[in-house]
């Protein structure tokens, strides 16, 4: 098990970068779709904004409430961030490009999402603040309660492949990508994917028009942005590991680089995740917890039950 | 009690009344206009219309007036049926027909009665296309506006004005659809309640006049609850503000004192808070009439100083609060202080007390005065010392109608069916007086006469009640016949001839009629809103001496709270104090003559701008609060005070809050009561907040100083007083000593009252204000008949006896520097008997000079003065302080030139 | 589940639909290229800086009844009655404090005399908040505003100088209250 050394700066550069880039095109997209034109004063079609904004928040005092737990406060964003950033580790961007090639590739990614539950819950709690000690509350009832489902959906997956490994799931692609057999998986690991990455329109930890910001109420500055970095972050890697599982990773036809098939999808479902954000109110927090256990548990039982019949079968 | 059906609701009411007397009680709404608790039902303006059924079984029902239908048992009426509503709808479409398109210009705009009824009956569309009837207004002097064509025909202000107060030039003219409310030219009304008329109309007829010279709608005003200081009576007000002036005084409902009704003097008196006169600095004299502005700080230094150095004389006031002169008193020593009064108001408000605290007679509340059955005013011009009790004793005469209505089933409310069976009969009142006064008319039989004879009047029915002679003076006999003939006899007497015989005469036959076995009541009047409370706190010194201790030069430095001595005692013995004494220090609100005196000066504030407890002449102690922070250095008295003695050392004077200094006032002696007057400043209440100075409609917040200071500061906070600087809090169920104003929601007039009353026209709801300081019962002697000095009466070539007269227009000091009052009052006048007027050659309108008052004054004759006696309006110019004994002699003054008086001219109609 | 899809659908389509958006004050074909002026249209009744109007004969409308100041949700009018020698109504000092101001329109909803109105004058920002305490002397203007021919003196039946009792509209000549005549 060899590991991609010379993988981790470029990757953690890059994920950063596409971060911030994401701060600018979400926006951008975001006004298109509203028939506005967002951001577009500073530097040609606005990419200067993104530039703005961090300079902003940089450059902003970097303050603690007194009432918080200083020391908590301070690590949660970067528990969030880091959580999301271990995450890319097992994404296989092209064949051999990656930092790690674990034969338990897939449960590590479900490992780092928990993981990054802790950062918003700590975050919440260490607030001191109502709003966000309710948005922390929520946020973990969410995950804890969309984590089971996103591991169960693809479990059809790797039931196909027989393997969690990432490289071999594409690998079984190559004739068809397992959004075919797996739509059922697709569309609760999608919808558990937006839960996890708390995207709109399931953003109900920090549903401004109840909770102020909800967990973040407090943050600012760096703080602020690591937080929205974690969320963007976390965008980009629900959208690479869709694309992974069930989209063929980085499989193509020839005539374009494997990485560039890979960042292709992926930069289109980061867009979807736009389109999610601009077109679908946020449900009620009961309609979302209904719809998890009610829904999209029996779905993924389902479909977990005929995928292993039907594998059976075929071996007969 | 009865129990009536409304809307099939059962409601348990009191049976003595109408049903919409009974309804409000029940706090249903039922719009009305022309009745008014105080007043009775008319049933003319056919506003209260309800449905009334015979019996369960009855679905129809008849209409009939609310307010004209007695709620007997079993009563069944509708408010909320279709057709009463119908009714009561058209009714008010016909008012509104020629009711002009004013309300954005007229001053009772947002509080009219008239906009809530028309509100509460649902006309909002005006059908009427034709033309509007149109009046000419008229001149009524500086008190009201006049604007006729907003009249409704409702009545209640000739009935007011006639009927209740007395009055005789305000007049309904005209026939049909063209009633005029007015008088038969443009004058000055005269009644001395005429600004009632502003509370007693529904809509804007009659307006006040100099609150609507800077006017501000009522949702803008902040008000606190204060008392009146215009006179011993101690009305409750509302006084409100806006940009830092007092802006208007009105009733604050009191069940047992005021009722609805105050004096003019009190009403439009309060004027003096916005006088330009006002002190405002902490000032240090540097030459004559200049003064230097100090620091505060070290203002107080140089008082901390003298203080320091000991040898201090305070002179209290009777128009400061108790808390003023308890810190005074406590400050130099009770052997060191002066209460304030003159020596001779000081020893006749002494004998008062004296003799209220002797008899076993109450001191009677205003409603116990109205229930008397017979008075006796003796020597007290109570009409102009005491205004509010002489409108109490015309309901009181009024009153026998209630009793002959009441034998002859008649319902006490029905206004015009009580008067005209009572045929004019009422209550016997008699009065001696030196003069004639404005309840004359109301008199079973009078007497005038100087004051020493009156006090042998008094005597003489002293003894008649125990046996008479025969040989009685009909007056005198008349008189004692009917007090002992009645039930609740009442004395009324005061201060105002400063004749310790007259109070001493007034006893007599007190103690007379309690020997005849019966249960009289004793009402004696003192002149200030707080005499009563100096006379209680007393002090070592009377005016005279302590003017003597300071002339003679033993005195280093004298501190006067909130008083002009010039009005204390004659001017050379006053002048001869002030000038001798090494340091004259005077807290004042306004420039007096002794504060121009004064080596120091300090800022006082005004009963509107602090916090403090008046007692009122029933020993009733009650507070005022602060409407509105003072500007610039203005402080209450007791705070300068407390502050210097504290810089100087003392520890017994720590006070920083109004509570605190109230401590110190309940432990001196006959004080105890005070501390229950009203809730301290840590008050909450049920809803465990302030009470607001604000309405919830407040405007204007962030930009009334936005052009001084655009940054908004925080509201300051009120600590001293349970009532907050802003709209935040709840006026609602505090007790009745803590409301600011009076609103409740479909009710913006002051006809909500009611709403702040445990029934209509009874006790306010949290009970009425004030705790009376005195219990009653015998305590101590009665004292006992002084020997009177008799002396000869003067003439023209000896020289004239002085009798102080009074005016409700200008005796008073603080009222007199009113705007409105000064226009109002007189120049000052003398009163002389024809006989004597004939041979010092003078007629009315002409001027005598006085050389030992050093003044002129107008010449009034009158066939009631006797001769060889000289009435003077005292509070005057010239005539501020005692009037000297002795023979004064007086000469035609040739230079006199009348100030026109200001009412002759009628102003541009409109 | 269906109308979640639709409108997915509808909003993708809005990526090819025209932007609605004004790039007020000045916009850039490309982002090198210069800057042109751009002013958005602003309708009539746009509730942007207030004013006051004046009446038809010139004297100011203003009766100063507090309506507006009572009305306004930031309670940022303040204004102080007085009234000339012949009884007409005006404001001794009128002040809006813009930086309070939310632009809503509830003093012109509420002023029965038409006489403040917002226009639709938007640019009225300052560095000094103190300069956004604009008084009567820099609201009121010399004109009518909307509703040019409204005068409320005329339907009010207070007098003033110029008309008398009886004489403003559908008012009759003042009753004779001597008359006893049917």
């Amino acid at each position: 098990m060899e590991v991609g050394f010379i993988m981790i700066l470029p990757l953690v550069v890059g994920a950063m970068l596409g971060a911030l880039v994401l701060v600018w095109w979400e926006r951008r997209l975001l006004g298109f779709l509203q028939d506005r034109l967002g951001p577009n004063r500073l530097g040609p079609f606005g990419v200067g904004q993104m530039v703005a904004d961090l300079i902003k928040l940089i450059t902003k005092h970097d303050w603690v409430p007194p009432f918080a737990d200083r020391l908590v406060f301070t690590l949660a964003p970067v528990a969030i961030v880091a959580a999301m950033l271990m995450g890319f580790a097992i994404v296989p961007f092209a064949p051999g490009w990656h930092i790690i090639d674990l034969n338990i590739g897939l449960l590590f990614f479900l490992a780092m999402t928990s993981l990054a539950v802790y950062g918003v819950l700590l975050a919440g709690l260490a607030s001191n603040n109502k709003y966000s000690l309710l948005g922390g509350l929520r946020a973990a009832a969410q995950m804890v309660t969309y984590e089971v489902f996103m591991g169960l959906s693809i479990m059809g997956v790797v039931i196909l492949t027989g393997s969690f490994n990432m490289s071999e799931i594409v690998r079984a692609q190559e004739d068809l990508w397992f959004f075919i057999p797996q739509v059922l998986g697709f569309v609760v690991f999608l919808i558990a994917g937006i839960a996890e990455a708390h995207r709109a329109p399931f953003d109900l930890p920090e549903a401004e028009h109840e909770l102020v910001a909800g967990f973040h109420t407090e943050y600012s500055g760096m703080k602020f942005a690591l937080v929205m970095v974690g969320e963007y972050l976390s965008v980009i890697l629900t959208s690479a590991i869709i694309v992974t599982l069930f989209f063929g990773g980085w499989l193509g036809p020839d005539f374009l680089p494997p990485i560039i098939w890979f960042s292709l999808k992926t930069g289109l479902f980061i867009c979807f995740f736009v389109l999610l954000r601009a077109a679908i109110p946020r449900p009620r927090y009961d309609q979302l917890m209904s719809l998890g256990w009610k829904i999209l548990l029996p779905i993924t039982l389902v479909n977990l039950l005929v995928t292993g019949a039907v594998v059976l079968l075929a071996k007969g | 009690m009865a129990t009536i059906v409304v809307d099939g609701v059962e409601f348990e009411v009191d049976e003595g009344q109408n049903l919409l007397h009974a309804c409000l009680s029940q706090g249903l709404e039922l719009p009305y206009f022309c009745w008014h608790p105080s007043l009775g039902s008319v049933g003319a303006c056919r506003q209260c219309a309800v449905i009334q059924y015979a019996d369960a079984d009855d679905t129809r029902g008849r209409l009939t007036m609310a307010c004209m239908t007695p709620a007997k048992d079993g009563t069944r009426i509708s408010i909320q049926t279709e057709t009463a509503k119908q009714f009561r709808a058209s009714v008010i479409e016909w008012l509104m027909e020629n009711h002009p398109h004013d309300c954005p210009v007229c001053e009772e705009g947002g509080e009219c009665h008239l906009q809530d009824m028309t509100v509460m009956t649902g006309h909002t569309q005006r059908r009427y296309r034709g033309r509007k009837r149109t009046f000419e207004n008229q001149y009524l002097g500086p008190f009201l506006n006049h604007e006729m064509n907003r009249c409704i025909t409702c009545y209640r202000c000739v009935r007011f004005y006639n009927d209740y107060a007395g009055g005789t030039d305000l007049q309904v003219f005209g026939s049909r659809d063209r009633m005029y409310f007015g008088r038969t030219t443009d004058g000055v009304l005269e009644n001395e309640f005429s600004g009632n008329l502003i509370e007693v109309c529904p809509t804007g007829v009659f307006t006040d006049k100099p609150f609507s010279e800077s006017y501000t709608r009522k949702w803008d005003l902040s008000s606190a609850p204060s008392i009146c200081a215009g006179c011993a009576v101690g009305c409750n007000t509302f006084v409100s503000e806006r940009y830092g002036r007092l802006k208007r005084v009105h009733n604050r409902y009191h069940g047992e004192l005021n009722g609805y009704f105050l004096c003019d003097r009190g009403r439009f008196g309060a004027g003096f808070v916005n006088s330009t006169d006002r002190i405002e600095h902490v000032g240090e004299r540097v030459e004559d009439d200049f003064f230097d502005v100090l620091d505060v700080e070290v203002g107080i230094a140089k008082l901390a100083e003298m203080i320091r150095q000991g040898d201090v004389v305070g002179i209290g006031s009777p128009r400061a609060s108790l808390e003023t002169n308890v810190a005074l008193k406590t400050l130099v020593g009770e052997a060191q202080f002066c209460t304030g009064m003159s020596s001779a108001e000081e020893s006749l408000v002494d004998l008062i007390i004296q003799t209220q605290r002797a008899t076993s007679a109450d001191i009677p509340s205003l409603s116990d005065v109205e229930s008397a059955d017979a008075v006796l005013i003796l020597g007290e011009d109570v009409l102009n010392t005491a205004p509010r009790v002489a409108l109490a004793l015309r309901q009181t005469v009024r009153n026998r109608a209630l009793n002959l209505a009441g034998e002859a089933g008649i319902p006490q409310w029905q206004d015009a069916g009580v008067s005209s069976h009572a045929q004019g009969r009422l209550n016997p009142l008699f009065i001696a007086s030196v003069l004639p006064s404005g309840i004359d008319d109301i008199a079973a039989d009078l007497l005038h006469d100087v004051p020493l004879n009156l006090a042998d009047c008094g005597f003489a029915i002293a003894a008649c009640i125990g046996e008479a002679t025969g040989s009685e003076p009909d007056f005198v006999r008349k008189a004692a016949a009917a007090l002992r003939s009645a039930q609740n006899p009442l004395i009324v007497s005061g201060t105002s001839t400063r004749t310790r015989a007259i109070v001493e005469a007034a006893g007599a036959v007190v103690a007379a009629l309690e020997s005849a076995g019966k249960v009289p009541r004793l009402l004696l009047v003192a002149p200030e809103a707080n005499s009563f409370g100096s006379g209680l706190i007393g002090g070592g010194l009377d005016m005279n001496t302590a003017l003597q201790r300071v002339a003679s030069g033993s005195t280093k430095t004298l501190i006067v709270a909130e008083n002009d001595i010039f009005r204390r005692a004659e001017r050379e013995r006053v002048e001869q104090a002030l000038c001798t004494v090494e340091n004259l220090v005077v807290l004042d609100s306004l420039d007096t003559p002794t504060a121009s005196l004064a080596g120091l000066v300090f800022p006082a504030a005004t009963f509107a701008e602090s916090t403090g407890t008046f007692v009122n002449y029933e020993t009733r102690a009650q507070r005022f609060y602060c409407v509105f922070e003072p500007r610039h250095e203005i402080a209450p008295s007791w705070r300068w005070l407390a502050q210097a003695a504290t810089d100087a050392g003392r520890d017994d004077l720590g006070w920083t809050h109004v509570d605190d200094v109230l401590e110190a006032v309940a432990a001196s002696p006959n004080m105890a009561g005070v501390r229950a007057v009203a809730p301290d400043a840590g008050y909450l209440g049920s809803s465990l907040c302030k009470t607001p100075r604000e309405t919830p409609r407040f405007s204007g917040r962030t930009a009334m100083n936005a052009n001084v200071n655009i940054h908004e500061p925080k509201t300051s906070v009120d600590e001293e007083t349970p009532l907050s600087f802003s709209m935040e809090g709840l006026n609602r169920d505090q007790p009745s000593a803590l409301l600011p104003f009076v609103w409740a929601p479909g009710w913006n007039s002051n006809q909500s009252v009611f709403k702040f009353q445990q029934e209509v026209g009874g006790a306010a709801a949290g009970g009425d204000p004030g705790v009376r300081l005195l219990a009653s019962g015998s305590i101590g002697t009665m004292p006992a008949r002084s020997a009177s000095v008799r002396s000869d009466r003067g003439g023209v070539d000896t020289g004239f006896r002085l009798i102080p007269v009074q005016a409700i227009f200008g005796s008073d000091e603080l009222s007199s520097r009113s705007p409105p009052v000064v226009e109002r009052s007189s120049a000052a006048f003398m009163i002389f008997s024809p006989m004597d007027a004939e041979r010092l050659g003078a007629t009315q309108g002409m001027g005598v000079s006085c050389s030992v008052l050093g003044a002129t004054f107008a010449v009034t004759v009158d066939a009631a003065m006797k001769s060889g006696y000289v009435g003077v309006s005292v509070g005057f110019t010239g005539a501020e302080g005692e009037l000297p004994d002795g023979l004064i002699g007086l000469a035609v003054d040739p230079n006199y030139r009348p100030t026109p008086n200001p009412h002759d001219r009628v102003i541009a109609r409109g | 589940m269906i109308s979640q899809l639709v409108s997915l659908w509808k909003v993708f389509l809005h990526l090819f639909a025209s932007n609605e958006t004004v790039q007020y004050p000045s916009k850039k074909k490309w982002w090198w290229s210069k800057p042109t002026k751009v002013m958005p249209y602003l309708a009539p009744r746009y509730r942007g800086r207030i004013i006051l109007t004046r009446d038809p004969d010139g004297e100011e409308r203003c009766v100063a009844c507090n309506l507006c100041a009572v009305v306004c949700p930031v309670d940022c009018i303040a204004l102080q009655k007085t009234e000339d020698e012949n009884g007409r109504w005006y404001p001794e000092f009128f002040r809006i404090n813009f930086s309070r101001c939310i632009m809503c329109g509830m003093c012109e909803e509420a002023c029965p005399t038409y006489a403040i109105q917002l226009t639709p004058d938007f640019e009225i920002c300052e560095y000094d908040r103190n300069n956004l305490v604009y008084e009567k002397e820099h609201l009121l203007i010399n004109g009518v505003g909307k509703y040019p021919d409204y005068s409320f003196w005329q339907v009010a039946g207070k007098t003033i100088f110029g008309k008398n009792k009886g004489e403003a509209q559908n008012e009759s000549p003042p009753e004779d209250v001597r008359s006893l005549l049917p």
